[in-house]
């Protein structure tokens, strides 16, 4: 790999016409034994400071691998980037030393991950765990560290937080943990917080307090902020704009209300129906048929079509490009005209 | 003496509640290190052997609190005198040469606590800062690194003591010539244990968030790998601390170990087993000494396993 220093990472505010973070044709793959799985095939987005993208999907759609590599935290091997730029501010991570991308990761883009409690060291207090940010990247003091803890952990609303600064990671609740969590990755004030799932271990009434605990810092620090998720709730109130991911690629983007009134894919379509309703008690659920492909062997064409209900010919052979519909909204299917239109 | 409390205990011991979600006022925190020392406090087999060593430990320091003969002084022993039962003065009554056997039990204690001390220190802080690099960066360096633990493990232990012993008997080390061939056969242990622990810690969230935050190898390596991996290498130094100390009585007895005029019971052993049938005790004394103390490291070691593996509780 070609050594660059840090400093060629652009200033904070510089740039004006590169995005935040922009990830262009992301391919990523893991060479096992089994084969070649291929997690990400070509995902594109992009985020803007004070913008909040979710990015939707089930298990192995490649979400958080996309998320894993801006991150630099893949183990490589097995993971390959065959192909792709991550550009931050306009650079491109992946051309990065890793010296580099360290003083990237934490400072400039950092992530929150969905259990909280194996996130965190259990052999060290928590006040100690967040100090230990200032410590490092800031050469704190210990003490300096831990005052700054303790405002860290009021910001992210902990209640006593200088009574339990001392304490350690299994005596919080899982909510509160999360927030020791975000603490942690808002430390430095990046520019970039990744959100891997950071509800999906709590129950709903905490789930709702930490996204809105996630929106306020944001308005705040004008981050911009990747929320990694498979739940459609979760998503509808705090993100600005959706990607959906199936069989690691982008088949829907669109500003999140639009996906909502008009999804512009059978796959998004099939996950909003499939949403239970209270007006539709006591009818079956509906579910999409079929399994998630074997990354393994992707299916031929459209890797959605043995589960697609507006299947044609076509989508056996060919794999639809992103169309675009408009400004920002793109749709993978060939049909996507028919969805939008509600016929089947 | 029931308060001496070696190895690990960080925290006071006074019995605090932890309400797990209430606001607590004052209450210690409960690490790993907490919870084991409680649950180690209310161990019969822990309170025993921590006094056995503890009695060890200040016969090693101060011998003469518990006699009054130095065995180092020649005049004290009288070869008319030999293999005298005990009487008053001499509890133990005397050895071949006419010595106070119980005085050389007692500063025969010092030889062996330090040979198995440091052998112990010694063989895990070598294995386990290679287990942990093995363990940490895999790849080729784990290759290498085992296969050369391989190597030394290969060897039988005694032999290779023997050979290093044999061949570096005029070096003048004293007793750290019988640390050093122990620890060279003994670190191979500790680099598999720490290696593995490494392992399983190393794919563990919390360490893949620490390199999320931005930590850079060393730290990942020593503040988030090392903390979560010591406890299994404590347990196993503390038990192969018994083994370390009979294994320096074997090489004593063999002639490689501690050499004359210093005093161990390997050598009081191999001195006294030549006129066994005749005199027993100058044998028993010194091998009762031997095995207690073996046994107290093995017990405390098997303790502080139990109390250190949540799912033994």
């Amino acid at each position: 790999m070609k050594r660059t220093s840090p400093d060629v990472l652009p200033a904070e505010g510089g740039h004006g016409d590169h995005p935040l973070l922009a990830v262009d044709n992301l391919h990523v793959e893991f060479r096992t034994r089994a084969g070649v799985v291929r997690a990400v095939n070509g995902v594109s987005y992009t985020v803007n400071p004070g913008e909040t993208l979710a990015v939707l999907g089930e298990s192995g759609s490649g979400k958080s691998v996309t998320a894993q590599a801006i991150m630099g935290i893949l183990d490589m091997p097995p993971a390959v980037i065959p192909k792709g730029e991550i550009r931050f501010r306009g650079t491109d991570l992946l051309k990065l030393s890793e010296e580099a991308r360290t003083q990237v990761r934490g400072q400039r883009i950092a992530m929150i991950f969905q259990d909280a409690l194996s996130a965190l060291n259990p052999v060290f207090t928590v006040g100690w765990q967040i100090s230990e940010m200032f410590r490092v990247h800031r050469g704190m003091s210990k003490s300096d560290g831990m005052k700054k803890a303790v405002e860290l952990m009021d910001r992210v609303r902990i209640p006593a937080a200088r009574q339990r600064v001392n304490d350690y990671p299994h005596q919080f609740s899982g909510g509160m943990r999360q927030r020791i969590m975000i603490a942690m990755s808002i430390a430095l004030d990046p520019e970039v917080l990744i959100a891997d799932e950071p509800t999906t271990a709590l129950d709903v009434t905490v789930q709702a307090q930490i996204m809105e605990l996630l929106a306020d810092l944001q308005r705040e620090s004008q981050m911009g902020l990747i929320l990694i998720t498979h739940d459609l709730g979760v998503v509808a109130d705090v993100a600005d704009k959706i990607a959906v991911m199936y069989a690691g690629r982008i088949v829907e983007n669109a500003p999140v209300h639009d996906i909502y009134r008009a999804p512009a894919h059978p796959y998004t379509k099939g996950l909003l129906e499939s949403i239970p309703r209270v007006d539709l008690k006591g009818q079956d659920l509906y579910a999409i048929k079929g399994l998630p492909p074997n990354l393994l062997e992707l299916p031929t064409g459209c890797a959605f079509h043995p589960r697609c209900p507006y299947r044609q010919d076509n989508c056996v052979t060919d794999s639809p490009p992103l169309y675009q519909i408009s400004g920002w909204r793109g749709s993978a299917c060939h049909y996507w005209r028919e969805v939008l239109d509600g016929e089947q | 003496m029931s308060d001496i409390r070696p190895g690990g205990p960080v925290f006071a011991p006074e019995e605090v509640e932890t309400p797990p979600k209430e606001v607590s006022k004052s209450s210690k925190p409960a690490s790993l290190w907490t919870d084991a020392w409680r649950d180690l406090r209310r161990r019969p087999i822990f309170i025993a052997s921590c006094c056995i060593i503890a009695v060890l430990v200040v016969m090693a320091i101060w011998p003469s609190l518990f006699s009054s003969i130095d065995p180092f002084n020649a005049r004290t022993c009288e070869l008319a005198t030999a293999r005298q039962l005990p009487s008053a003065g001499h509890p133990f009554g005397r050895d071949n040469l006419g010595c106070d056997l119980y005085a050389r039990t007692i500063y025969g204690a010092a030889n062996s606590l330090v040979i198995g001390i440091s052998t112990s220190v010694f063989a895990a802080i070598i294995g386990g800062l290679l287990g942990l690099i093995a363990g940490f960066f895999g790849g080729a360096t784990d290759t290498v690194a085992s296969r050369i633990t391989e190597i030394f493990f290969a060897i039988p232990s005694i032999l290779g003591a023997l050979l290093i012993g044999s061949t570096f008997r005029g070096s003048g080390l004293g007793i750290w010539l019988v640390v050093i061939s122990l620890t060279l056969l003994g670190w191979p242990m500790t680099f598999r244990i720490m290696r593995a622990a490494v392992i399983t810690a190393k794919s563990q969230d919390f360490v893949i968030a620490a390199r999320a935050l931005g930590a850079g190898s060393a730290r990942i390596m020593f503040r988030h790998l090392l903390p979560n991996a010591l406890a299994p290498v404590i347990v196993v130094a503390t038990i192969n601390l018994g083994g370390f100390i009979a294994a320096e009585a074997a090489l004593s007895y063999l002639g490689v170990g501690v050499q004359p005029p210093e005093i161990s019971w390997g050598l009081m052993i191999a001195d006294a087993q030549r006129r066994f049938l005749e005199a027993p005790l100058p044998l028993i004394f010194p091998a009762v000494f031997l095995s207690v103390t073996v046994l107290a490291f093995i017990m405390l070691g098997d303790a502080v396993r139990d109390a250190l593996d949540p799912k033994l509780r």
